[in-house]
């Protein structure tokens, strides 16, 4: 008995050891050696591999700006959209560049109440299919379909449908601003804008570009293009994209004062801090006679 | 405004849903169910009753306490799983072995998986080979026939040998007192659903007219199997039983319309499944008589089930103006 | 009457539900203002040649084809230009559309022969009658809407051996195609004869399932009588089984050919036109008439009197609808086309076009809440499948977002049928998510073809 047991303990385990020498002299014979700085720099990115840099992933995006460090000496025009490329520069030795960081932004405010449905819909719970199947719960056909094509795609779980509104909501702790939303929606609804400074944002939260009447029909709280905000900027950042005010993020100096005259509650100020008491219910805009319609 | 509803196309469906199908196969096994409880009383039914509910329960418990899905209980999958259990075990299996049996085909046969249409093999089964290893004893008792006008209805059945396991001990020449028109009736030992191969066949007949089962897959496997114990019974018939007894002997009927059948665990394309079949004809003959165990239909259908995704993938149908390159 | 054929890989048996077969085709009278849309067939929609307060004649050209495939767009009626704006077409999406505000009578453009009398004789040559289908704007009617002209432009070096004119109208509800059957029979005999004669062929056979009888036996006895007159035309009784009306499917089941994987049909030596164009090419050819009408079935279940109305186009839906007897209570779905292919409308209002071959109303009952269950891989839908594909291994990885997975699973065959959807146990929108994956693996294809 105990010649049976101590048989298979040698056998056992000098199998076990020759396997090892072998596995180490491999291991040894095909070494791949790799720059220890692609490692650091990844580590310096979130390693998502949503791709929103044009690479891969954030090891190809490493690995890119290693081999470019070493050839020119600079990493431009290679950036992760969601991390500082100066902890990536620092780490390879060079000058930080600067970083402005993005954030999704929801251009539709086409929620359950805003703009009540019309039909039912009962298909695949595909955005980009349902856009070719019919024009929107609310009938709008430039409003968020609510299901939730953005969701599924973003890799930091950034984005969930709220189920009140049906609309898409961006957690801005989590958003990096990759920009894969944006690219997935079928309808261009999903902007990548800078965060602002203080985390303090202006934008239309609104898509559609078609005539006033016809926004008026769908939605309670669409843009017309009335085109008051324009005249109330002071920066000249707001531009007509159709029937569709656009702020310019880029000139915009965040004052709000183009949210307040808007008829329609259209534009959203983001972390300003609250209404004084006189004017507490900005949303809750008079109604207005809806201004002849701007054809461009 | 009318609110209508928008989908894809088509909008008109066929009246055919999964439920249905369920239950037409538990309605075809209905025959040999009543056999049952005539051959084996009360037993039968208790076992059956049992395995039923603990499959259903189980099934219920997961949904609701561990996936947290939508409850599909009412699919009547769970009750097909329960009562196909009860057939592939002997009537006076103890109950908690059978509860044991249950809870093991639902909840890592299927579940596991996560749930109806995920299970790479057929619960039942599952369920079935693990009683098999864990109570050997237990499982292959088996309880003698005795019609309950006879026996009465709570009467403790005998236990005697399957004409399978017979012929594994003693050779071909023990069969010799059995009676052809007996196996065929189910007047013999074994697992309660597979002793009556003509109430088997009926529900198969039912289940083939209404297009629940394709006919490729039952007729592959017995096919298989006659050729193969045909051969062997050419060559030595004092030592190899002749093959139309391997059919009707042992579980081969409810296996090969009931299990290999299961829409799940089995190929999906004409092609696929005769290969299917052979396969699992071949595997019941080689285990049944060279084997260990008396019987081979569940782990022929098992194994089977872990290559049904491989020959699915060699077997697609052939794509509508595609030319193979090989006609040229 | 020649044996029944049929094509013999997949295809389902929904039911037929033909309840308007027997009501004989009505003109539909004409609102007081018709909006006519400028995209009414596959591709560019046209390009408005008329302004705002211009007067137009019946039948005289308001759009113009813009591309290779595009097709002109007539006005329907005499009246005024109200405005040149977009109209909510039956998906929701605003589409632009030519407002006609409509005089009492028709007056109609020079050149057009108004009499209903029998024009037997083909004067023009195989050229001209190409250059006369384009001009009238003639596109396919059974709801694809590609331009005929196109179809019958045979490509150097290909042969056009028959003419198969599509009259299976295997969708179920629908009876349009065989209401025009039986009430034209002549005139859609020698728009056959056109056909034949634009391709330069000498065989041309009407395909035809079994459920239409009566035009089976009616079209067999005017070939016979008039021998001369409709030389080679032949009438190919097809079994009842959809999609038997499938471009593919009919080639298959009368010449034995396949069209092979992503060619066109011609690759076999067939044009295939349905039984409405076929009509309008003989109105096109023979009386110099654009295509301003069509035959419309208004039907369902509950409607009360389900009918085959001749429709100018541009008249909203929902008039249609009033006149077959008003909206029912219990209806849930309004379809735009037939069943099994026609498209979901989001409102009643929109105006019929080139391809709008019927109007279901479907109630709760036909189109309830499918609730879906996991896939029990039974395998049905590759068998329904009439191009032999696996409908559900295509769903699974449109899903997953796998293009090059469902590129080798040839999801760019698929003729969007819904065979395999209507017999999926599990109520899963194969279809839905086929189509998805088809629209992104096509974009995938164009853009590599492109590089």
């Amino acid at each position: 008995m105990s010649n049976t047991l101590l048989i298979s303990l040698l056998v056992l385990g000098i199998l076990g050891a020759v396997l090892a020498v072998v596995l180490y002299i491999v291991a040894q014979r095909f070494k791949v050696e790799e720059n220890p700085l692609i490692d650091e720099a990844e580590a310096c990115l979130p390693g998502a591999n949503c791709g929103g840099c044009g690479f891969a992933g954030c090891r190809a995006l490493a690995e890119a700006c290693v081999k470019q460090a070493a050839e020119k000496g600079n990493i431009d025009g290679l950036a992760c959209p969601g991390t500082d490329m100066g902890k990536v520069a620092a780490v390879l030795g060079l000058t930080a560049t600067a970083f402005e960081p993005k954030i999704a932004v929801v251009r539709c405010n086409g929620s359950c109440q805003n703009s009540p449905a019309k039909v039912h819909y009962e298909g695949a719970e595909i955005c980009a299919f349902a856009n070719t199947l019919y024009a929107g719960k609310g009938g709008c056909s430039k409003g968020c379909l609510g299901l939730g094509d953005c969701v599924k795609k973003c890799n930091f779980g950034a984005l969930h449908i709220d189920k009140e509104t049906g609309l898409p909501v961006v957690d801005p702790d989590k958003c990096v601003g990759c920009g894969v939303c944006a690219k997935t929606c079928p309808r261009g609804i999903i902007e990548i804008r800078p965060r602002g400074k203080k985390d303090r944002r202006v934008y239309v939260c609104c898509s559609n570009t078609d005539k006033g009447a016809l926004v008026i029909k769908n939605c309670s709280v669409g843009c017309i293009g009335c085109q008051k905000c324009l005249k109330e900027c002071p920066f000249e950042a707001i531009e007509m994209r159709g029937n569709l005010a656009y702020i310019d993020p880029a000139k915009c100096k965040a004052c709000g004062k183009c949210a307040k005259v808007c008829p329609r509650g259209a534009i959203h100020t983001v972390n300003f801090p609250a209404p004084k008491p006189q004017t507490e219910q900005p949303a809750e805009a008079p109604k207005v006679e809806l201004e002849k319609p701007v054809t461009v | 405004m009318n609110n209508y509803t928008i989908s894809g196309s088509p909008h008109v469906h066929s009246t055919e849903n999964t439920r249905k199908i369920m239950y037409r196969v538990i309605l075809a096994l209905v025959p040999a169910l009543l056999v049952a409880i005539y051959y084996f009383g009360w037993y039968a039914l208790r076992l059956t009753l049992v395995t039923v509910a603990t499959c259903m329960l189980t099934e219920w418990l997961i949904q609701k306490y561990l996936i947290k899905g939508p409850l599909t209980i009412n699919d009547g999958s769970a009750i097909l799983t329960g009562l196909l259990l009860a057939f592939n075990v002997p009537a006076n299996l103890p109950i908690w072995m059978a509860i044991v049996g249950s809870v093991f085909a639902i909840g890592v046969g299927k579940m596991a998986f996560g749930g109806l249409g995920k299970n790479p093999f057929n619960p039942a089964l599952v369920g079935r080979v693990f009683m098999l290893v864990s109570f050997p004893t237990a499982m292959t008792t088996w309880p003698q026939v005795a019609p309950i006008f006879k026996a009465g209805f709570f009467t403790d059945a005998v236990t005697g040998p399957t004409p399978l396991g017979l012929l594994k001990e003693s050779g071909a020449t023990s069969l010799d007192h059995m009676q052809f028109v007996d196996m065929v009736l189910g007047n013999r030992g074994g697992a309660f659903g597979e002793v009556c191969a003509i109430a088997l066949l009926i529900g198969a007949i039912y289940l083939i007219a209404r297009k629940v089962i394709d006919i490729a897959t039952p007729l592959s496997i017995l096919l298989t199997v006659f050729v193969f114990t045909g051969i062997f019974y050419l060559v030595d018939p004092t030592q190899y039983i002749a093959p139309w007894y391997h059919l009707v002997y042992g579980g081969l009927i409810l296996g090969a319309f009931f299990m290999a059948t299961d829409m799940v665990t089995s190929p999906m394309t004409v092609r696929g499944k005769i290969l299917f079949g052979v396969g699992i004809g071949l595997i019941t003959v080689v285990i049944r008589l060279w084997g260990a165990y008396p019987e081979g239909v569940s782990f022929a259908i098992l194994i089977m089930n872990a290559f049904t995704p491989l020959i699915n993938k060699a077997f697609k149908p052939q794509v509508f103006g595609v030319v193979k390159p090989s006609k040229k | 009457m020649n044996p029944i054929k049929t094509f013999h890989k997949g295809g389902v048996h929904p039911e037929e539900n033909k309840f308007s077969a027997d009501q004989p085709i009505q003109d539909f009278p004409m609102p007081k203002q018709i909006i006519v849309p400028l995209g009414q067939c596959l591709g560019a929609p046209a390009e408005c040649i008329v302004n705002k307060g211009d007067r137009v004649l019946t039948g005289q050209l308001i759009g113009t084809a813009k591309g290779f495939i595009s097709a002109n767009v007539h006005s329907p009626a005499t009246g005024t230009v109200a405005k040149v704006d977009v109209v909510m077409d039956h998906t929701g999406y605003y589409k632009p559309a030519v407002f006609i505000d409509r005089e009492e009578n028709d007056e109609w453009a020079p050149g057009i022969i108004v009499t209903d009398e029998l024009l037997t004789d083909i004067k023009l040559d195989s050229k001209a009658i190409i250059d006369k289908v384009k001009e009238c704007g003639i596109v396919g009617m059974g709801g694809a809407t590609f331009p005929t002209h196109v179809k019958l432009m045979v490509p150097e070096g290909k042969k056009a051996e028959y003419v198969i004119i599509n009259a299976a109208e295997c969708e179920p509800y629908l009876t349009c195609d065989y209401r025009l059957l039986l009430e034209k029979t002549q005139e859609f005999l020698i728009g056959v004869k056109i056909l034949m004669k634009a391709v330069n062929t000498d065989k041309g056979i009407i395909g035809i399932e079994t459920n239409k009888i009566k035009a089976i036996e009616l079209l067999d006895k005017t070939i016979n009588e008039h021998r001369d007159l409709y030389a080679g035309i032949e009438v190919q009784p097809l079994k009842t089984k959809y999609p038997q009306g499938g471009e593919k499917q009919i080639i298959k089941a009368i010449t034995g050919r396949e069209v092979p994987s992503g060619k066109l049909p011609i690759e076999t030596g067939c044009v295939v036109v349905n039984v409405a164009s076929t009509y309008a090419v003989y109105e096109a050819v023979q009386k110099n008439k654009p295509l301003i009408d069509r035959i419309v079935t208004v039907t369902g279940k509950s409607v009360k009197k389900p009918s085959n109305f001749r429709c100018r186009f541009g008249v909203p839906a929902d008039l249609l609808i009033e006149a077959a007897g008003g909206l029912p209570e219990d209806i849930t779905d309004v379809i735009n086309g037939g069943p099994m292919m026609g498209k979901s409308v989001s409102v009643t209002s929109f105006p019929t076009m080139k391809g709008t071959s019927g109007i279901l109303l479907m109630t709760l009952r036909e189109a309830q809440d499918r609730r879906q269950t996991n896939c029990i891989r039974c395998g049905r839908c590759a068998k329904a499948c009439p191009m032999g594909l696996q409908p559900f291994l295509l769903h699974k990885v449109a899903k997953l977002n796998d293009f090059d997975e469902t590129e080798k699973n040839h999801i760019m065959d698929c003729i969007e049928c819904g065979s395999c959807e209507f017999t999926c146990p599990a109520n899963i929108p194969l279809l839905d998510y086929i189509r998805y994956g088809k629209a992104k693996t096509g974009a995938i294809i164009k853009a590599r073809s492109q590089k």
